[in-house]
């Protein structure tokens, strides 16, 4: 096999200079277990900023973030300009439609238009799997890029703050048993967890949905997989539940919310398959009596408000991480130049 | 002119010849081999070290014409072809107007005659519009020199539409072309269903969608008894599932991509959109067994599977990007690698390249037999080149060969005895 030499470098290498620190953060493949450890070291030290009385740190300032959502997001970007703002960045919030017939043309001149500007990280959200590592590596390699979610591909800031959830409840993860439930097929979420949890160490990762919504070969990811809830959450400490998309009825993916519920929601009954002592988390948005019971969700086990808050310190600590690490190659650059 | 090709290896998978020998050419055809003591060439070309072969046919590359100017030209595509050591190619009816009326293939032929390069064939659309509902008009599509018809691999609008456009090729005794794929299954897809896409959060395109599909065509080519080429085959069962149709004795060709022959899923994992291809690049056992059905001959053709993009057509997320690679010029390079590989000898990769193809296509060539027109190609085995864009004469830019050194170049292209692209020395 002739094997081309001019593809775009693999996930690590576009996101990683050459000392090894993050430039970019794209995806959690490729990714060392020390470098995920440090976000999450560098996280749980911004935890202590948010609850100061001024909640900010000048490590970014002078420096401007710009959020470029592709698709709607509330919360992930509210996050991500909390995450800036509080690094004492200058941020520009971007809601761009993407027309469907043109969409890589509109993605390109974009990006164009926007390096113009001069900004040092872009926060990308997209539809489609592989954008942020297409700008990255083909657009704008000069520019931090922070995936906030691409497709179905990855959300990795979303599975980092997930970690640190986990860490800050149950230390070690070399002892957990974590199941995730519903729309595995759709979820960039799930993808990023199941990475996550593997670099890190844990025991084991399961996933639980019916065979609609899981994706082939999804066993080569890293985790085993489950039809029935009662065998995939048994013993479980972690149980994530996954947010389920009303149109997938549509898709003849599912027959029912209801039927769904039944088999595969999470309530205090399903939940007593689980470790006593297992925290719920759900990436949001809730959807209450379709994956999860509400008794469940703002229940003493729920953790979904922890992941909210440690959201915007995971996301300090990345945006920080990667501009640092772009503005130190390009003073890099500037001395070999000169 | 009377011309004498000297001390090539010359490989005719005709006869079945591979030595050392002499060609002797007149009045654009060709007047035989080895000695020919009463033959005075007015010229001599000193070949020792080159492969002479039958010039390559390919089936199903898209010319751009007639089309938007920014994606390729006849021109540049024919330019293309001929450096590819191509002497015949059988364009794709999904040009912009569609191949759908005989007066678009007449305008095409007037083009051709213009251009004056690579011999142009037409595949004609074998539903009005490429559109899946309503007959082309089949018999004028013939008449106006469309070797075969085909709907490429757009959908049909049901089973019903399938079986009369069959039955109605089978009239007129008109060959229909097909790529096998079942659009609901395929729908959104752009990559092989797999673990990798499943990594990558790719939509996928499973192996079923191939072989559905391939059921449904083979079951009513039986019944219609209609000849039928499958084009662009991807996977291992649909290979077996041809083959099996063949055995029984149904009037059936198929071919492969180079592309397949040579790469499979695993090049997904950086996102380059030059891997998005229609059918996707399959497993590595599909990868295997269809290297197996080029050697022992149940896959009839090596096609290029030529589709020129302009550079912003690749430049998005792999999805978005559009699919297809400009191949023309790079199939023989990766075909001499599958000869230094071991898969194929020089032979079986000139039957696949030329032979196989023209006699799919069946308008002659494919061989060097005394009498036949003189289309032939000259290869260097022993050049290394670059492609880049200064190397390629396609106005398509989109491979990932792209500034990756090969080895194996078409030296001389002669159609019917002229000398068409003569270069790289």
């Amino acid at each position: 096999m002739i094997d081309p030499a001019s593809r775009p470098g693999t996930p690590a290498q576009v996101q990683l200079g050459d000392d090894g620190r993050l430039r970019h953060f794209i995806d959690i493949e490729g990714l060392p277990k020390a470098l995920l450890t440090e976000i999450l070291d560098t996280a749980d030290s911004f935890r202590g900023v948010q609850e100061a009385q001024v909640k900010k740190v000048p490590l970014l300032r002078g420096k401007t973030v710009a959020n470029l959502f592709f698709e709607n997001s509330t919360r992930t970007r509210a996050t991500f300009e909390l995450a800036a703002k509080r690094l004492s960045a200058d941020v520009l919030n971007l809601d761009i439609k993407t027309s469907s017939t043109a969409k890589g043309e509109t993605l390109l001149d974009t990006l164009q238009n926007l390096e113009a500007m001069q900004a040092d990280a872009f926060v990308v959200r997209h539809s489609d799997s592989g954008a942020a590592h297409f700008i990255a590596s083909q657009v704008t390699p000069r520019v931090a890029i922070i995936n906030a979610g691409d497709g179905r591909h990855a959300h990795p800031t979303q599975a980092m703050l997930d970690m640190l959830t986990i860490r800050r409840h149950k230390g070690d993860f070399s002892r957990l048993r974590v199941a995730i439930v519903g729309d595995i097929l759709h979820s960039r979420v799930a993808r990023s967890q199941i990475l996550a949890l593997n670099t890190l160490g844990a025991a084991e990762v399961r996933v639980v949905a019916p065979r609609t919504l899981l994706p082939v070969d999804v066993e080569a990811l890293g985790c085993r997989v489950f039809t029935r809830l009662s065998e995939g959450l048994a013993g479980a400490d972690v149980v994530i539940a996954l947010r389920l998309q009303k149109e997938r009825m549509d898709g003849a993916l599912l027959p029912s919310e209801s039927e769904f519920y039944r088999h595969y929601g999470l309530t205090r009954d399903s939940l007593a398959w689980a470790h006593p002592e297992a925290i719920v988390m759900h990436p949001g948005p809730i959807n209450r009596g379709v994956e999860i019971e509400s008794a469940v969700a703002d229940g003493p086990r729920s953790v979904i408000l922890d992941q909210v808050t440690n959201g915007i310190a995971v996301r300090m600590a990345v945006l920080s991480m990667a501009v640092s690490g772009q503005t130190r190659e390009r003073e890099q650059r500037r001395q070999e130049t000169q | 002119m009377k011309l004498t090709l000297k001390g090539a290896r010359v490989i005719d998978p005709a006869s079945g010849i591979d030595r050392v020998t002499d060609l002797h050419l007149a009045a654009g055809r060709i007047v035989g081999l080895d000695a020919h003591p009463d033959f005075h060439a007015e010229k001599v070309l000193e070949l020792s070290g080159k492969w002479l072969l039958p010039g390559l046919v390919d089936i199903g590359a898209q010319l751009r014409e007639p089309g938007p100017r920014y994606k390729g030209s006849l021109e540049s595509e024919s330019a293309a072809a001929l450096a590819g050591g191509y002497t015949r190619v059988a364009v794709r009816p999904d040009t912009s107007p569609v191949l759908d009326s005989a007066s678009q293939v007449r305008t095409l032929h007037d083009r051709a005659q213009e251009v004056n390069g690579v011999r142009v064939v037409p595949l004609g659309a074998l539903t009005q519009g490429l559109e899946g509902r309503l007959l082309a008009n089949m018999a004028g599509l013939q008449g106006a020199g469309c070797v075969a018809l085909t709907n490429l691999r757009r959908p049909l609008a049901d089973a019903r539409v399938l079986r009369r456009c069959l039955e109605y090729a089978a009239t007129h005794d008109i060959p229909v072309h097909f790529q096998a794929q079942e659009a609901a299954l395929a729908a959104g897809g752009c990559a092989h269903e797999g673990a990798l896409a499943s990594r990558l959060g790719l939509p996928g395109i499973p192996e079923s969608a191939e072989t559905t599909a391939l059921a449904q065509w083979l079951l009513l080519i039986e019944q219609t008894g209609v000849r039928a080429h499958v084009a662009h085959l991807s996977t291992a069962r649909g290979l077996e599932m041809v083959a099996e149709a063949k055995a029984r004795g149904l009037p059936v060709t198929c071919d492969v991509t180079m592309a397949q022959l040579h790469w499979t899923d695993a090049t997904l994992a950086g996102f380059d959109a030059n891997f998005h291809l229609e059918p996707p690049l399959r497993r590595e056992a599909d990868r295997q067994a269809l290297c197996q059905g080029v050697a022992d001959g149940r896959i009839d053709a090596i096609v290029s599977g030529h589709l020129p993009h302009e550079q912003a057509a690749k430049l998005a997320p792999f999805a978005a990007s559009e699919p297809g690679m400009s191949s023309l010029e790079t199939v023989w390079a990766l075909g001499q690698a599958l000869v230094d590989e071991g898969v194929l000898d020089p032979l079986t990769l000139a039957a696949r390249l030329s032979l196989g193809p023209a006699r799919v296509l069946g308008q002659g060539g494919g061989g060097l037999a005394a009498g036949e027109a003189a289309d032939l190609a000259v290869f260097d085995p022993e050049a290394e080149w670059t492609p880049s864009g200064d190397t390629l004469r396609s106005a398509g830019l989109n491979t990932p060969l792209l500034g990756r050194p090969l080895k194996g170049r078409a030296l001389l292209t002669l159609v019917e005895g002229d000398i068409r692209h003569s270069g790289f020395l």
